[in-house]
């Protein structure tokens, strides 16, 4: 996979038109169908009836924004937003990239929230009762803003790979899960992020609901030695893509007059 | 051969698992972690506009609560303004502290999900024509490989909502009602009911938005 900030570039905006206008339609080619046979739970949870296609209105082309002042100091380093007798077991990485839009624009100023287990494959959640330990220093959660270029950075451990009930001996590779905002209710977004090389992600059937082989190579992140912290802490890179907005050479004006 | 056209893709979506309140709603994970938490209170007592609240379940296609879902909301305030940029109305007033979004999870005994707002005033839609007063919802959970997308509209605006072009749009009356909240009192507040159906009899509208 390229790197997408390379394709970073300003689109053509005409003085006056709205700076956020309709959002390309989604190309459901490179998205996971509701129904998924090989992942059983989303047999009862997936719509029978085709999705209806509406025309974009404000409600689909405006979305909520967040401010800095609304997140903690800590809330973008995992190895030390819940630590409490020390620092959390396991190899300590880094993970950074750009939040980008179809066009190849850095999405700036938009939250980013990410969670993930242990370095044993346990989640601090209630529910959870795989037999690993919890981690007394390790929470498992964070979040952060993109910068003014749609970069984004955070600190954590290396998570586990865990078990979990759907064909007997299944289990997840590592993984990552982000929550992606943009600047429209429409490109909002859940993913998760694999780690280069493991070799549960092929055989994973969350990660093959995913119809396009290119769109699943693009949900693994490579190692990135060029911003690994030295005696320290590894990193890995992973863009991700929301939604781009059309052109407002000729603009639809959405308020109508 | 042509130029290339250089478009990138979106990212694929991936199930937000059953573990989703870790990273979007720790306190119901079972922890703290924290300062300032996103959360089902959209409304302070200052916002103008009437309090309402907005509750339901959401349920699968066996007829099951589903126990593990998050959901969003995005809406205008009571004037009909969003509180983004790109909303450029001329009507009405934009209110700073109002953001217009809250999150909420079912909760794991009844499978209830809750929000406290306020009631939408009604926004342009295209071509000129009003749309009726409406949330727009975001739903994932376990099994939802790609967050599902639908609208509510208030069940006390018979008129506005005869009138909508996105209720309108929808075929067949059966289908346009399950986008339609049902009001009650309770205690002086109006409480809206939306039930979600993933599937099956009376499964809802869901949006290719």
């Amino acid at each position: 996979m390229d790197d997408l900030a390379s394709h970073a570039r300003p689109v053509a905006s005409r003085s006056g038109a709205n700076p956020y206008p309709e959002l390309f339609r989604r190309d459901y080619t490179a998205q996971p169908p509701a129904f998924a046979s090989i992942y059983k739970t989303s047999v009862l949870r997936s719509p029978r009836n085709a999705l209806l296609s509406i025309d974009h209105t404000l409600s689909e082309t405006t979305g909520p924004v967040f401010g800095q002042n609304e997140l903690g100091l800590l809330d973008n380093d995992l190895i030390l937003n819940y630590a409490k007798t020390g620092e959390p077991i396991g190899p300590r990485i880094i993970v950074h990239g750009h939040v980008l839009d179809e066009s190849g624009r850095g999405l700036p100023n938009t939250l980013v929230e990410f969670w993930q287990a242990n370095a044993g494959g346990r989640y601090r959640h209630k529910n959870d009762t795989y037999l690993a330990p919890i981690d007394p220093n390790f929470g498992g959660c964070g979040r952060t803003l993109t910068d003014e270029n749609g970069y984004y950075f955070f600190r954590t451990i290396r998570p586990g790979p865990y078990p979990w009930r759907n064909y007997v001996n299944s289990w997840r590779p590592a993984h990552i899960h982000f929550s992606l905002f943009g600047n429209a209710f429409a490109q909002r977004l859940i993913t998760q992020m694999y780690f280069e090389g493991d070799p549960l992600v092929k055989v994973c059937p969350i990660v093959n609901t995913i119809p396009d082989k290119d769109a699943i190579d693009r949900l693994i992140a490579p190692l990135d030695l060029h911003a690994s912290v030295p005696d320290d802490t590894m990193a890995y890179r992973f863009d991700m893509v929301l939604r781009g907005r059309r052109s407002t050479l000729f603009e639809n004006r959405l308020e109508g007059n | 051969m042509t130029q290339p056209l250089t478009y990138l893709k979106e990212t694929a979506s991936q199930t937000a698992g059953p573990y989703v309140h870790i990273g979007l709603s720790p306190h119901q994970a079972g922890f703290d972690i924290f300062q300032n938490n996103f959360d089902n209170n959209l409304a302070g007592a200052s916002t103008p506009g009437i309090p309402i609240i907005i509750e339901g379940r959401v349920f699968d296609g066996s007829g099951h609560p589903v126990r593990d879902a998050l959901l969003e909301i995005w809406q205008a305030n009571a004037d009909g303004r969003y509180n983004h940029p790109g909303d450029r109305q001329k009507t009405g007033a934009m209110d700073p502290h109002f953001r217009g979004w809250g999150r909420a999870c079912t909760d794991f005994d009844k499978g209830l999900y809750r929000f406290y707002t306020i009631k939408p005033g009604s926004v342009m839609g295209r071509e000129g024509r009003p749309m009726a007063p409406h949330v727009s919802f975001w739903l994932v959970s376990r099994g939802i490989n790609m967050g599902l997308n639908t609208r509510m509209y208030f069940g006390d605006e018979p008129d506005a909502n005869a009138a909508d072009p996105i209720l309108s749009g929808i075929e067949l009356q059966k289908r346009r009602d399950t986008l339609i909240a049902r009001p009650a009192q309770k205690d002086g507040m109006t409480i809206y009911t939306f039930d979600i159906v993933l599937q099956g009899e009376g499964e809802t509208v869901f949006f290719d938005v």
